[in-house]
């Protein structure tokens, strides 16, 4: 049932593939991730070297902002702050913060358990409507106007301008409208927007039902909000008696 | 005390200025008394729709700066008595006046005038600040076009998050009803779905209306155009009357032909 909708592709990324470490920029900074599996010490080996040697063009210059992740590793304070000491050793490295996959999951979910904040109206051309959480939006967003929020949208009207959901880098969030007809969709980093073709879209508007777009594999795709049960077990599936 | 109407639209080029000469003279044709009010100072027109231009000795940015009273800047229409206009000035920039002296100006000729019309600059900075300053009420106009309708979007946002503009009025400006028909244009659903505001009026797109524009002589004088009758409809909604929607579709199509097939109908 799921619809793919052609997605501009690009996240807004570029990546530089070390053995130990990826670095990928990001809008308003570079995200070191680190390797899981290796050994503690060849890692912070790594870390150094990349430093002083293999990336001195990237890493010089300005000041830019870091985020560390290094996903399911147990790392002890200790090791953290090894890892920032090394990174310090770069004046123009600033971390911002450093995360493994547990706590930014913990982080994730609790943007995405908030509660429900209704609001109503219309988002006109040219307005934005930031909101810090989950909402549900009662009213159309019209070309050129949008919404921005860090948790996930429901709008129940027309949503024919933009959406951005899990703005600070929630690749779970979902944006679900009454009428989807989005100029442009985004979630977390990924952007996409609808198909060109006027057919694949005329073919549309008689089916209005209900529908949500999701993340799946830094894809953008769509689907019926009745399917959304499948995505998203943390809401509350109802499973009939 | 009477009512100041805005008509603005953001985009450049969908009619504003002929609509409030338009509705204007239409009010005037109702016998109400009026006033219009133009504010795209350094690029006025209003006067030369009207056909005042030469009439103009004082103008708008003249009354506020106290160079000359109010009474002194009105100009009298030529074919009503109690239709004025109230000039810009070409020689200067919309920052020659400030929202606060409009305001003044419009509260003056409210206490005089039943219906201040103002016609806005377009665009959404200091002339049309300025244009809505003094303003109870707001025209939209837009042409079913996206580019105008988005920019109409634009426009009914910042007046509704003025406190003292009631809630604006949609025209849709010239429509081509064969092209709605054959879905080249958009249609007045299609807008009013976007737009959600009340729709205060549809007028046909009409060659009439650029050759009254020319000879200085608003098309509503001329009673055969259709433009014409769509305004007059438009001045009567803003007086309180109900008056229903034009039928723009002149039913020529499949149905008609099956009629003169048969031998009904023409």
């Amino acid at each position: 049932m799921s619809r793919k909708i052609q997605t501009k592709g690009e996240r807004e990324e570029m990546s530089i593939k070390r053995n130990l470490i990826t670095i990928k920029g990001v809008k308003d900074g570079l995200v070191f991730r680190l390797d899981e599996q290796c050994d503690f010490d060849e890692l912070l080996a790594e870390i150094r070297e990349m430093l002083e040697n293999s990336h001195q063009a990237i890493l010089s210059g300005p000041l830019v902002s870091i985020d560390v992740r290094y996903g399911s590793r147990e790392l002890q304070d200790e090791q953290k702050l090894q890892i920032l000491d090394a990174l310090r050793s770069k004046r123009n490295l600033l971390v911002r913060s450093i995360e493994g996959s547990k706590s930014a999951e913990l982080r994730e979910n609790a943007v995405l358990r908030t509660p429900v904040t209704t609001m109503s109206g219309m988002v006109r051309s040219g307005q934005v409507l930031h909101h810090d959480g989950n909402l549900l939006f009662l009213g159309d967003v019209n070309p050129g106007g949008s919404i921005v929020c860090t948790g996930d949208i429901y709008i129940l009207g027309a949503l024919r301008g933009m959406a951005h959901a899990g703005s600070e880098g929630s690749e779970r969030a979902i944006v679900g409208a009454s009428y989807l007809e989005p100029t442009q969709l985004r979630i977390a980093e990924v952007i996409s927007r609808p198909p060109d073709s006027s057919e694949e879209r005329s073919s549309h508007p008689q089916e209005t039902q209900m529908e949500f777009a999701y993340l799946k594999d830094g894809q953008m795709q769509i689907d019926k909000m009745a399917n959304i049960a499948r995505l998203r077990r943390d809401l509350n599936v109802f499973k009939g008696v | 005390m009477g009512e100041a109407i805005v008509v603005t639209s953001g985009k450049g080029g969908v009619g504003k200025t002929t609509t409030t000469a338009n509705i204007g003279t239409a009010l005037a044709l109702l016998g109400k008394k009026v006033c219009l009010v133009d504010t795209d100072i350094g690029l006025r027109n209003l006067d030369v729709v009207m056909g005042l231009e030469n009439r103009i000795i004082y103008d708008i940015c003249d009354v506020a700066d106290g160079r000359c009273r109010l009474h002194q800047a009105l100009v009298k229409d030529k074919r009503f008595e109690e239709l004025y206009m109230l000039p810009a000035a070409q020689t200067k920039d919309k920052n020659a006046v400030s929202p606060d002296q409009i305001r003044d100006i419009i509260l003056e000729l409210k206490s005089e005038f039943q219906y201040v019309l103002i016609d806005c600059p377009a665009g959404i900075e200091q002339g049309f600040k300025n244009a809505i300053a003094g303003a109870d009420q707001a025209i939209v106009v837009t042409t079913p076009e996206n580019a105008a309708v988005r920019d109409a979007d634009r426009v009914i946002g910042l007046l509704e998050s003025s406190e003292h503009v009631a809630s604006p009025k949609l025209i849709v400006n010239r429509i081509r009803p064969n092209m709605v028909r054959a879905g080249e244009m958009l249609d007045v659903d299609e807008v009013l779905q976007v737009l959600n505001i009340d729709l205060l009026g549809i007028v046909p797109d009409d060659e009439m209306v650029i050759k009254a524009a020319n000879t200085g002589e608003p098309t509503v004088m001329n009673p055969d155009s259709k433009a014409s009758i769509a305004y007059r409809n438009i001045a009567r909604r803003i007086q309180g009357d109900t008056v229903p929607l034009m039928q723009l579709d002149e039913k020529k199509g499949r149905f008609s032909l099956f009629r003169r097939l048969f031998g009904v109908g023409k």
